[in-house]
């Protein structure tokens, strides 16, 4: 009895694995961290995905998935069934990209905010954010009252305390009196404990509430203190009217619609891409109106030189916090400095958790 | 007037049959939603369960992702059968994790066959430990054992997060919230190359035939099964119900352990903040769906399984949402449920004008 079920479901299962089609068509696969309508990171990933789409080509994703175990079974999957190409958009699934890499050199693989590419088939993306950290910064400086901007923080990684490092010294240039209060959330999306540090940060006297989480919490928090407020990952204009006065826009489209048919074409390339305001991967939401036109004015010019390359984020002279130099008066930061990131400059309070 | 009554001629063969016939109401009532949503539901319920396991990467992903969630469940039914509610076996997992996780670390470039034994071992002692306290404040402080041991998730859950943050942090990893990758030797062997199932599964099923053996032929199963139907029998045999408890919520505390310990050295190889997607709150439904016994319980925790693969595959062929999944758990806890509902009482349909009081 037990032999001939297990007969019937080798058959069973020989069968379907024949009748499993794998088409040769071109297929792009995304894998996402949270839901599609987080109204921030995986959002604006779904967006550039639906531009890929746009285009005629085939596109699959699949959302929620764990950064734990459960990565590396869906990368794999998406491999097996014909995509040709996939992007893993978030920095946990750096490991099951390059393990799953290793086992399908000739499928392609893209993966968000990491840093290692151990196979030829791996590229690696990232924006640079921190520029428009910059612009926010120059608008904090000038609109705050109190002279207290609050801060809600993820995680110490690099790219969280460059974009802390980039605001204060934009702030500091335009009103030397800023303080830069940090509250550490140690999550990316939690509406609950993103509003909860919110209003920490406005009963400490912040009037200026910006985010590196990506619920619209924090936002419409601020939009109910009466404060200003900044969005994050994508325009959530719509979620405090009156508060926001721009958001950090992540534009992924133009990214996954050239490397996607650069794949198609079969020009794709191993690369490191790290692209900001002037290629479009940072783009800022309309400003509002309520901070006054030679603000937006001036803003508008700032955003141009750091496109351009006129101004950098981060121009010496800049001190760490006990007043040590870090960048000399009159150079830029370079980009390795920048990624390995991992002290406050002069102004911002507290310490970096360890 | 419907009137409701207890049944008394219960057979045992119905009471093992009902998860089946759960599970077959399942596939009805996903047919109908996918049929619904716009598919054809032969097709989407064949991407759903069948697609999955088509192949022998699909059926050794099925044994990984079974596995925690069978160990949990073994451990679960020992407190469950006596009566005892420990909801927080996703904590006591993530604090075997923390502190299997910990000893991999201390070994960090050690090579040696015994250290994986020992992570192993510790591991299933840190998750024991987390289970004592809620056992121990209900039987010496009167406390709900529910509330502590839930409450107990989120303690760990922190704990991870500010070691893995902090201390533990890989200093190499640009302070991202991760640790080292543990060395092999801190490693799950391997069972075929090309696969990710480990001899984790090896512990699972020893775990389970020790689990038989305790509850069907031993006497502590016994207090078990006595404690479980009736406290009051229980205190009247003489039964030291204090001592039970506590067994009880260690044991269900090491299982828990065992399995953080066999994801961090199995498929995940290092200790970050999402070691588990809740296998400890799945294993309860794996644990009612398998009748609180052994062998159920395999066949259960295979069925959830193949419910998060199917909506993985789901997910990929058909552009449904991720939550599909979780749906079809929904379902067949809803259908076993309602079918014991109607195995305990029996509906009688009364004439409307008799009145029997």
């Amino acid at each position: 009895m037990y032999k001939l079920f297990l007969r019937c479901l080798i058959s069973v299962l020989f069968l379907l694995g024949f009748s499993l089609n794998v088409n040769a068509e071109f297929k792009v696969g995304f894998v996402y961290v949270g839901p599609t309508g987080d109204h921030g990171w995986t959002y604006q990933h779904h967006e550039g995905r639906n531009a890929v789409e746009a285009l005629g080509i085939k596109t699959t994703y699949v959302e929620s998935v764990p950064e734990g175990a459960d990565a590396e079974r869906v990368i794999r999957q998406l491999a097996q069934s014909g995509h040709d190409l996939i992007f893993t958009t978030s920095f946990g699934y750096m490991d099951p990209t390059n393990k799953v890499a290793k086992d399908f050199p000739n499928v392609k693989f893209e993966h968000a905010t990491g840093y290692k590419r151990e196979h030829s088939n791996v590229s690696t993306y990232s924006a640079r954010f921190y520029e428009g950290r910059t612009l926010l910064g120059h608008m904090a400086g000038k609109m705050t009252k109190t002279n207290t901007i609050g801060y809600i923080a993820s995680f110490p990684i690099p790219e969280v305390i460059r974009g802390i490092n980039a605001m204060t010294l934009a702030a500091q240039k335009v009103n030397p009196d800023i303080k830069t209060k940090i509250v550490w959330v140690f999550t990316w999306y939690d509406p609950g404990k993103e509003s909860e540090a919110a209003q920490a940060l406005i009963d400490q006297g912040a009037d200026i509430i910006m985010q590196h989480t990506d619920s619209t919490a924090p936002v419409q928090v601020a939009e109910k203190a009466g404060v200003w407020s900044f969005g994050q990952a994508s325009d959530m204009q719509r979620f405090a009217p009156k508060s926001i006065l721009t958001s950090i826009i992540d534009d992924w489209a133009p990214y996954y619609v050239e490397r996607s048919i650069a794949a198609r074409d079969g020009t794709w390339k191993q690369q490191d891409t790290w692209h900001g305001l002037k290629e479009g991967m940072v783009a800022m939401a309309p400003y509002n109106s309520a901070m006054g036109s030679d603000l937006v004015k001036e803003v508008e010019q700032l955003q141009k030189d750091l496109a351009s390359g006129k101004s950098h984020s981060f121009t010496g002279p800049i001190y760490d916090q006990k007043g040590n130099i870090l960048v000399a008066e009159g150079s830029v930061a370079d980009d390795g400095m920048l990624a390995g990131m991992n002290v406050y400059v002069k102004g911002v309070e507290g310490d970096i958790p360890q | 007037m419907i009137k409701i009554e207890k049944r008394n001629d219960l057979s045992r063969s119905i009471y093992f049959l009902t998860p089946i016939l759960a599970i077959f109401l399942t596939l009805i009532g996903g047919g109908i939603i996918f049929y619904i949503l716009g598919f054809n539901p032969i097709e989407a319920l064949k991407f759903f369960f069948i697609t999955p396991i088509s192949d022998l990467y699909g059926l050794s992903e099925l044994l990984v992702k079974a596995t925690p969630l069978c160990l949990i469940a073994i451990g679960l039914s020992f407190c469950f059968k006596s009566n005892n509610w420990n909801i927080g076996a996703e904590g006591q997992l993530i604090f075997g994790g923390i502190v299997g996780g910990g000893v991999a670390l201390l070994f960090y470039n050690h090579d040696g066959f015994y250290i994986l034994p020992i992570i192993i071992l510790s591991g299933a002692i840190g998750g024991m430990l987390f289970a004592m306290i809620p056992a121990i404040l209900k039987t010496y402080f009167n406390t709900n054992e529910i509330l502590v041991s839930l409450m107990l998730v989120y303690v760990a859950k922190l704990l991870l997060d500010y070691l893995v943050v902090g201390p533990w942090s890989n200093p190499e990893g640009f302070n991202f919230p991760e640790t080292r990758q543990f060395s092999e030797s801190a490693r799950m062997p391997i069972l075929f190359d090309g696969l990710r199932i480990h001899a984790g599964i090896f512990i699972t099923l020893i775990t389970v035939f020790l689990s038989w053996l305790i509850l069907y032929k031993t006497y502590l199963g016994f207090q078990i099964k006595v404690s479980g139907l009736s406290l009051k029998t229980a205190k009247y045999a003489g039964f030291k119900g204090k001592t039970m408890i506590i067994i009880v919520f260690m044991i269900s505390g090491a299982c828990a352990g065992l399995a953080g310990v066999g994801e961090i050295t199995g498929p995940i190889g290092q200790l970050h903040r999402n070691i588990s997607p809740d296998y400890g709150f799945t294993a309860i439904i794996v644990a009612f769906l398998g009748r609180l016994n052994p062998v159920g319980i395999i066949f259960a925790s295979l069925i959830v399984a193949l419910t998060y693969l199917g909506a993985e595959t789901a997910q990929i062929f058909l552009q449904v949402p991720k939550y599909t999944g979780q749906v079809f758990q929904g379902m067949i806890l809803f259908f076993l449920l309602g079918s014991d509902y109607l195995l305990f009482f029996k509906i009688k349909f009364l004439g409307l004008k008799k009145n029997e009081h």
